[in-house]
């Protein structure tokens, strides 16, 4: 079992990180990400071609977390490979250790630095999943063929409770968790009522009992990165008194780690969020003060 | 219907020679009614031609794509040395068939498969995908109308009823909702849409139809 797996399954509040992986070959630029992080979290996140700007393979850089010790969340998206690639990649992952996995749709390839290239899209995040999970339990590809060799895969999706129509958000995310998903992992949050008020309905349907919610948080470094994701993120919903609070601030650095800080105080306290997964891209290095400052450090010992 | 645009003029005055015989052939179907390539259209080409000094004139057959009504384009089409179709590409293909010893050029760019929405507007409606689920989604076509094609709901980039990835167009998901909701039909949209067989669209490779029963 993953330490993702068995941190959420033992009950404790689970920490994870998102790794970004370079634009070119240099594996130092991921070691010295995840030497930052090491001990402050349970699991690094490694990106699938973020925002479709092509960057070193999610695989490879999940190989090169675990030879800095730590463990890794696969992302893998819908927009660059078809079912066969897909499962293929999943096949080769599980061989060489991976565990744990993140279904996602992806961006569209318009937004980032090749938007002339053809997409695939042949499957979306919720057909990954199913596909996936029967891999793992039926021991099946997706055709109904059969496979050789037992896998272990934790299997998570994400899940925006920000993005039009709100009201269909929590079926989306039955959808999801019917598929496969373990565990999930939020859009970065930053207006909790709204927050409170999906987890609410989450609960109300009993879904905060059949996965792991993990509730994602972006710490900000200045007034203009949290006025860019108000406006121009679709999906992402920032109140205007933090944009006020950011504003007024002194030292812009130190009040976005004091929010983040204080969002995910607000976060912990929400019943069937079961960890944080911090999303500090280019700022990976603020991670460990934002984990102690939420009394999540030291992170739980393996087993 | 297929829907259609000009090229760039200075794309089209490319294809001709000094001097040339150019006949502009319009297509009387879809390309008259989106307006790219009727017999206004071809008239206006031809006499665009005449101004930039090559001897030009027009004809309009009634569809392009079936080979006998461009048979009625044959002697207009022996006086000159080329043409240039304002047929859609199925069109041109057709009439390159049909005479295969004359430089014809694609004087359109075909677009897409559409309606029109509002005067001078259109919007593309069906991919051809070879599988209609239409229904399942109260006539908003996600394939071709969700910039993913998702089967199974809303990405998390859909904002105020418009999706992030061109947003002047509506989030096709926005509209299933809405519809389905109208209609208290909602519960259809709760259950997984499996993965496609995407075999009948062109990923399939080039398609073909046969009819035992209409063949001579």
């Amino acid at each position: 079992m993953s330490v993702l797996e068995e941190t959420l399954r033992r009950g404790d509040f689970a920490v994870t990180a998102e790794v970004g992986p370079p634009k070119g070959v240099n594996r130092e630029a991921i070691e010295k990400k995840c030497d930052r992080l090491r001990g402050f979290v349970d699991a690094v996140n490694i990106t699938d071609n973020q925002t479709a700007i092509v960057r070193l393979s999610s695989l490879a850089g999940c190989l090169i977390a675990r030879d800095c010790g730590l463990e890794a969340v696969m992302q893998m998206v819908c927009r660059d490979k078809n079912r066969i690639a897909l499962q293929s990649d999943f096949l080769g992952a599980c061989a060489l250790g991976v565990e744990n996995f993140l279904c996602l749709t992806g961006d569209h390839q318009s937004m980032g630095n090749h938007p002339q290239s053809k997409n695939v899209f042949d499957l979306d995040s919720i057909q990954l999943l199913q596909i996936l999970k029967n891999m793992r339990e039926e021991n099946i590809f997706q055709n109904g063929e059969p496979l050789k060799g037992e896998i272990k895969a934790f299997l998570g999706a994400g899940a925006n409770p920000f993005a039009d129509p709100l009201e269909f958000r929590v079926v989306r995310l039955a959808k999801k968790i019917s598929a496969g998903a373990q565990f999930i992992q939020t859009q970065a949050i930053f207006d909790l009522e709204i927050f409170s008020r999906f987890m609410e309905e989450v609960r109300k349907t009993g879904l905060d009992k059949k996965t792991f919610i993990l509730a994602g948080v972006i710490p900000v470094k200045s007034l203009a990165a949290l006025r860019y994701m108000q406006n121009e993120v679709p999906g992402l919903m920032v109140p205007d008194f933090l944009v006020e609070r950011m504003k007024q601030a002194k030292d812009p650095k130190e009040e976005g780690v004091n929010i983040c800080v204080e969002i995910i105080e607000q976060l912990k306290k929400i019943e069937g969020v079961r960890g944080v997964h911090i999303m500090a891209i280019g700022w990976e290095s603020i991670v460990p003060e934002i984990v102690k400052r939420v009394n999540l450090y030291p992170r739980p010992k393996r087993g | 219907m297929i829907i259609a645009e000009r090229k760039p003029i200075k794309e089209i005055f490319q294809f001709l020679l000094p001097g040339e015989k150019v006949l502009v052939l319009g297509c009387g179907t879809c390309v008259t009614v989106c307006m790219a390539g009727g017999e206004k259209e071809a008239r206006e080409l031809a006499s665009l031609f005449r101004l930039k000094g090559w001897k030009s004139w027009d004809f309009t057959v009634e569809r392009q794509c079936e080979a006998e009504f461009n048979l009625k384009a044959k002697e207009e089409i022996a006086k000159v040395d080329t043409v240039v179709s304002l047929a859609c590409g199925v069109g041109v293909q057709t009439l390159a068939d049909c005479f295969p010893e004359k430089k014809i050029f694609p004087g359109l760019n075909t677009t897409f498969m559409g309606m029109p929405v509002e005067q001078g507007l259109w919007e593309e409606r069906c991919w051809g995908c070879g599988n209609c689920i239409l229904h399942l989604f109260d006539y908003v076509c996600p394939v071709t109308r969700c910039a993913k094609s998702l089967l199974n709901g809303p990405c998390g980039g859909s904002k105020d009823g418009k999706c992030e990835v061109t947003p002047d167009r509506d989030c096709a998901w926005q509209l299933i909702y809405d519809r389905l909701r109208k209609k208290n039909k909602l519960e259809t949209l709760f259950s997984i849409q499996p993965p496609r067989d995407w075999s009948t669209s062109r990923y399939g490779g080039q398609r073909k139809m046969v009819r035992e029963d209409v063949r001579l």
